[in-house]
């Protein structure tokens, strides 16, 4: 919320609505600060300890980094197809399922029935402790399980945009708006038609899971993972647009299309490789949710939707860097605002702060640099 | 939409072969016929649907139907003035529609805390009124500084919006905070139960079953259990139908009338080109406020006379976005822009996509005789076809979902325009095709 960059006082000045902001950021650091002091300045401060923030930012900033990697697909599908996406949300659920699918079967096939492994304890009656997933007894499994999640994701983006998306290369950006709300709901209800309905816990828990504990912040294994995989996927994908061909022809095409085309970029191929790489990352991404959360549900993906919009407008849209900053800020925004607010409201409260940025800078935090 | 504007581009030119063509060239003809021609053949495939279980069943199949259709009808014609006539993508109708449903409900529940979420305890109209204008307030929060966004964010940020008023009302802290600051409640997940229908008081005494006023009892005497069979709560309910086409009448009248006049005008040369109208001098931004404002308070009106006679409402399911997206396809198939489409899109939508499959898939059901797999993996693993299709009938609902998003990707690819989209009004006051001659540019 503090996090905008500082504009001159002259701008402020122009600028009354992002005054206000300012104004209200810096009251809460203010406010935030006395807290940790244990001090009571009228209506501020008040009690929080060191531990609970340094808990509130650490899950922040695992949520951030998961919702900036999907971020990353929504980005590059909006700057170069040029429509914002409503079945990412979709694609997100799809790795997860996928993924997880794959990962109890390397797990668990020789103990426990296939049919209860594949469907991901939709069939069957075995415990999530039977399967045994975690990093810390099947490692193996649960990086297979990532992998699967992002070539199983990648085929089934690139088989949804042969079958709906290329015919309507040529419309504008509200039709495609709108198909991808159909395909949203195709996707969102196959998966529940295939893997049921109900909410189901994946992950097995074991003793010794909380592998560090630095400030009183406990730092799990799986938390661990998380952080670790997903920076480098954001790091494989910075070396792929930024070092081979191909990914200086998706920034040329996500910056200027008709250019792009003139020089002969092949753009369905281009087309192509964003839906591979984005869908990829969406997949692996609700796959590390799934790590995250413990628990899966067909529609959570969708849920976690208008989160990964929230993370894509704020860091500017069509900026993959952009994306994962603004992943960053919706993470710490959704559990740091616990501090002041009923975490009933923590969505709402990066839905908010969406808002406030399209409002008052839509081009997006870090201006606009659209580097892809 | 006159009956001379009709289209005849699929109507055979040469006198048509059968009684039927020549009921569907009428009723083509007529907007009025158009929609009694539509739900006469939703009637007829739900009575056959129905038929063998009695007359109560097929007229209460036939109820929901209406019901339905309605319901989606008058919230189509109010996303129609954003969408089709404006251009702006609303897609927050079911935030917008939860703000005037939950309003109607404080403003007119009892105070005493005793019967749930306390609330004024002031007359159902004047529920009614603010809960409509309060839809529309919060329409001009949103739009103020909203409306200078492009197509696409403007659509997240109502979005954005529907979602946090439907995670104030589900919240058990918000309705914390409210009693103790105004002394009402919103019930938080549990949700609130609603004022009664006065239609139902029409019919029985204070709404008591078993206690008929003179109405009441002349129609239940001569349809009802004392004659037909039919039951009493089906027959209030086509008693509110009519209220509901009623005012499906009055949104359609309204809005023919608002397309039409000056400010209608400029609505659609927005639309059209939003640069030309500022050109011209016209206070777009103004106009686009307007609009919003009148657009929500429908909204909010198709919310409360939907969710606010139906008992209890919730903040989930029953205003989560996919309600939004209900709305649009109802639009989309009637072809955004044409009020008479959006009627009949409304129906549509209600009897074929929404209502229809499930009913189609248990009758189906009924006709398979073997024991429905438990979930998807067993049925596969048997490796019985008609063990699938047991699973895929008693598993309707998220097949229902996967035809509707197929439907909307079918129609966005094949006919954008809609069943009546062709009919979508131009800007101008005149008909530009018919110009013949005229100086062209100097």
């Amino acid at each position: 919320m503090g996090s905008i960059d500082l504009p001159s006082l002259a701008a402020l000045r122009e600028r009354p609505g992002l005054a206000v902001v300012v104004a209200i950021g810096l009251l809460l650091c203010v406010d935030l600060l006395a807290k940790l002091a244990g001090l009571r300045l009228g209506p501020l401060g008040g009690s929080l300890s060191v531990a609970r923030l340094g808990s509130n930012l650490w899950n922040g900033l695992v949520i951030g980094l998961v919702i900036g990697l999907a971020g990353i697909g929504l980005s590059m599908t909006y700057s170069i197809l040029n429509f914002a996406n409503f079945s990412h949300g979709d694609l997100v659920s799809t790795g997860a399922f996928t993924g997880w699918g794959v990962a109890f079967l390397i797990a668990a096939a020789g103990s426990q029935p296939l049919g209860a492994l594949v469907t991901v304890r939709d069939a069957g009656d075995v415990t999530p402790g039977a399967i045994g997933a975690h990093v810390l007894s099947t490692p193996g499994a649960i990086i297979a399980g990532l992998l699967a999640a992002f070539v199983i994701t990648a085929l089934v983006s690139l088989a949804v945009d042969r079958a709906f998306y290329k015919p309507m290369r040529d419309r504008g950006s509200i039709a495609l708006l709108i198909t991808s709300v159909g395909v949203a709901l195709v996707v969102r209800y196959l998966i529940q038609f295939v893997y049921g309905a109900d909410r189901r816990g994946i992950t097995a828990s074991i003793d010794g899971d909380t592998i560090a504990a630095p400030l009183g912040v406990s730092v799990t294994a799986h938390q661990l993972t998380i952080a670790v995989a997903a920076i480098a996927l954001m790091v494989a994908m910075h070396y792929t647009l930024q070092r081979t061909k191909l990914g200086t022809a998706m920034r040329a095409m996500a910056d200027n299309k008709d250019l792009a085309l003139i020089t002969g970029i092949p753009a369905e191929r281009v087309v192509a490789a964003t839906w591979i790489l984005g869908g990829g990352l969406a997949g692996a991404s609700g796959y590390l949710y799934v790590l995250l959360r413990g628990t899966i549900q067909f529609d959570f993906g969708w849920s976690l939707l208008l989160l990964i919009f929230a993370a894509v407008i704020l860091g500017g849209i069509g900026s993959i860097y952009g994306a994962i900053a603004g992943g960053l800020v919706i993470g710490l925004v959704f559990t740091t605002s616990t501090v002041w607010i009923s975490s009933d409201f923590n969505s709402a409260a990066a839905f908010a702060v969406m808002i406030l940025v399209l409002l008052l800078r839509p081009e997006g935090l870090f201006g606009g640099v659209s580097t892809a | 939409m006159s009956d001379a504007t009709a289209p005849d581009d699929t109507i055979p030119e040469s006198s048509p072969d059968s009684a039927l063509a020549a009921v569907l060239a009428a009723a083509k003809r007529s907007d009025f016929g158009l929609v009694v021609l539509t739900l006469g053949l939703i009637y007829i495939g739900a009575t056959l649907l129905t038929f063998t279980d009695g007359l109560n069943s097929v007229v209460g199949l036939l109820r929901t139907l209406t019901f339905l259709g309605l319901v989606y009808a008058l919230s189509a014609l109010a996303l129609n003035l954003h969408w089709g006539y404006t251009g702006l993508f609303n897609i927050g109708v079911a935030g917008f529609m939860a703000v005037a449903v939950y309003t109607m409900g404080i403003v007119v529940r009892s105070p005493d805390p005793a019967f749930g979420p306390p609330g004024f305890g002031l007359p159902l109209p004047v529920g009614i009124v603010a809960g409509m204008a309060m839809a529309s307030l919060f329409g001009l929060v949103a739009a103020l500084p909203a409306l200078r966004l492009r197509a696409d964010y403007f659509a997240i940020v109502t979005l954005g919006i529907s979602e946090i008023i439907r995670l104030a009302l589900q919240s058990s802290t918000f309705d914390t905070a409210l009693r103790e600051t105004l002394g009402v409640g919103t019930g938080g997940g549990r949700g609130m139960g609603m004022p009664q229908n006065p239609v139902r008081g029409l019919f029985l005494v204070d709404g008591r079953a078993g206690d008929p006023t003179a109405l009441g009892a002349a129609v239940f005497g001569t349809l009802g259990e004392g004659g037909l069979g039919i039951s009493n709560n089906i027959l209030i309910g086509w008693g509110y139908i009519i209220v509901l086409a009623v005012f499906v009448v009055a949104f359609y009248v309204l809005l023919e009338r608002l397309g039409r006049s000056p400010f209608g005008r400029m609505l659609k040369a927005i639309r059209e080109d939003e640069l030309v109208a500022d050109s011209l001098g016209k206070n777009v931004d103004l106009i686009k406020i307007k609009v919003f404002m009148i657009g929500c308070a429908l909204m909010g009106l198709a919310g409360i006379l939907w969710f606010g006679s139906q008992g209890n409402v919730s903040p989930s399911p029953q205003f989560e976005p996919i309600l939004t997206f209900y709305i649009f396809v109802a639009v989309i198939i009637g072809g955004s822009g044409s009020n008479t489409g959006s009627v009949l899109g409304g129906i549509v939508f209600a009897a074929v996509l929404f209502e229809g499959p499930r009913r189609v898939g248990a009758v189906l059901r009924d006709t398979i005789d073997a024991p429905t797999p438990p979930t998807f993996g067993d049925a596969v693993a048997a490796a019985d076809p008609v063990g699938l299709l047991a699973y895929a009938t008693d598993n309707i609902a998220p097949l229902q979902f996967v035809l509707l998003g197929m439907v909307l990707i079918f129609i966005m690819h094949r006919r954008p325009q809609g069943l009546l989209g062709d009919r979508i009004e131009t800007a101008a006051a005149v008909d530009l095709t018919r110009r013949e001659g005229g100086e062209r540019d100097e």
